[in-house]
């Protein structure tokens, strides 16, 4: 009797772990999902400036101003709850950067952050934002980085804690928290609405920072835009939905669209405050944005409902 | 009336540079104070919310001209903590650089303020300064308080 019970929780529990297993199979996009296609390089510029990657991907240096935007040699440490990340080299050298990838594995990699090895990356690379991204975009943005230059030195591996390291657990994170795909218009809104919602939640990957996360680094979706402390510990990132972004004290209503598109743009914010913190680094990327995809990001922006997020720490 | 006027004008002037020395952090704050509310009004222009005015832009180049000649002699050895500055103890570190990031940005704002024609012209030179001189400082020097 015991020794059948013993046999089948033993069963249950194989069955339990090999289904546990299929489903934590790193997805991939084949390249028979690609369709020939002439690349748009601007496109891939926009891309590449909304997107962000010279923020985390350009070659470090302790004088912000010698960062060359292009270079994207890897190598920043990204410190998290889970430990160091280290950024990975996305030039094009064949060795140490992406210069052997595919279009393929560069689609898969964006998608369903899975690497060409078929193994999961880990969701610091915001690919539960990237995987949003429209594929003519992906692969604009693919060609784009290949006419950048290559750079040598392969970054190290990343230094996280047990059992945060081990690759397939991703595959748990990413039952619970990784969904979507593509991201579809919503036809009640304008197509200026829909273009920022685009770049907003898909490349510009805006929630990533400026949303609370929960105890396994997934954000929190009824808090989205709401802010919360910075993934470094360091600071606090603000609320951009309207109940966060307040004109000034002494003119206490929300940014308009233009006062976003305005501070995207320039840096300054409508009290005339210069940006200041990690935000300095992501104007760097908005200031090159065409202005109309300025302006969606605005209207966007500034027509999200409005959220409370966790309280910031009362001011030093 | 003219010798009253002097006298006011160099009480107010002594007094100012009292306040500089006895509360340099109070000083700094005043002065950022003072560009981020001339910055707001060039801020507003450039949005179309008001209409542009060369003798504001002038004004708003000219306050930032005034302010990076004041700031470098704000940065006394005893000004390092207290009355909740922004600014990040590397300042004293590397004083050099900030110095002549003050200089660069006072340089920068008088080119400004000579050129500046138009609403165009406003948008670039006052861009230019946000990204070249505010931008730079604020990265390096300035502790995020948000």
């Amino acid at each position: 009797m015991i020794r059948r019970a013993t046999l089948a929780v033993a069963a249950a529990a194989v069955i339990a772990s090999v289904l546990l297993w299929a489903l934590t199979i790193p997805e991939i996009v084949p390249a028979s999902a690609l369709p020939p296609r002439a690349p748009d390089l601007e496109n891939g510029k926009v891309m590449f400036d909304i997107g962000g990657c010279a923020s985390c991907h350009a070659t470090p240096n302790a004088d912000a101003s010698k960062i060359v935007r292009t270079q994207l040699g890897g190598g920043l440490a990204l410190q998290s709850p889970f430990g160091t990340f280290y950024v990975p080299n996305i030039s094009p050298d064949a060795t140490d950067g992406i210069g052997a990838w595919s279009e393929a594995d560069f689609v898969t990699a964006m998608w369903k952050g899975t690497s060409p090895r078929g193994r999961h990356l880990f969701p610091a690379f915001p690919y539960p934002s990237y995987q949003h991204i429209r594929l003519d975009d992906v692969r604009d943005l693919f060609a784009y980085l290949k006419t950048l230059p290559p750079v040598s030195g392969r970054v190290r591996r990343h230094d996280l804690a047990f059992p945060f390291h081990i690759r397939r657990l991703v595959g748990l994170w990413k039952l619970l928290f990784f969904h979507g795909g593509p991201f579809t218009p919503d036809p009640a809104q304008s197509a200026q609405i829909n273009r920022g919602a685009y770049l907003v939640n898909g490349p510009g990957h805006c929630a990533e920072c400026h949303s609370p996360r929960n105890f396994l680094g997934a954000i929190i979706d009824s808090e989205r835009f709401a802010g919360g402390p910075a993934a470094d510990g360091k600071g606090w990132v603000p609320n951009i939905t309207p109940a966060g972004l307040r004109r000034s004290a002494e003119d206490n209503v929300a940014w308009s669209p233009k006062d976003v598109a305005s501070y995207l743009g320039d840096g300054f914010d409508p009290s005339g405050d210069y940006v200041g913190g990690a935000m300095i680094d992501v104007i760097r990327n908005t200031s090159l944005l065409p202005a109309a995809d300025l302006a969606a990001i605005g209207a966007y922006v500034a027509s999200l409902p409005p959220r409370q997020g966790p309280k910031p720490p009362a001011k030093k | 009336m003219i010798r009253t006027v002097f006298a006011i004008a160099t009480i107010g002037l002594g007094l100012s540079a009292a306040i500089a020395q006895q509360d340099p952090i109070a000083a700094r704050k005043a002065l950022m104070k003072a560009n981020g509310d001339q910055a707001k009004i060039g801020v507003a222009m450039i949005k179309g919310e008001t209409p542009f005015d060369i003798e504001k832009a002038h004004k708003i180049f000219s306050a930032f001209e005034d302010a990076a000649a004041k700031m470098p002699s704000l940065f006394p050895d005893n000004s390092k903590e207290g009355g909740e500055t922004a600014a990040d103890p590397k300042i004293w570190a590397n004083m050099d650089d900030v110095k002549a990031r003050f200089a660069k940005f006072g340089v920068d704002a008088k080119d400004a303020d000579s050129k500046v024609t138009d609403l165009d012209s406003f948008k670039a030179a006052f861009g230019n300064i946000g990204k070249n001189d505010c931008g730079g400082c604020h990265e390096q020097y300035r502790i995020k308080k948000s």
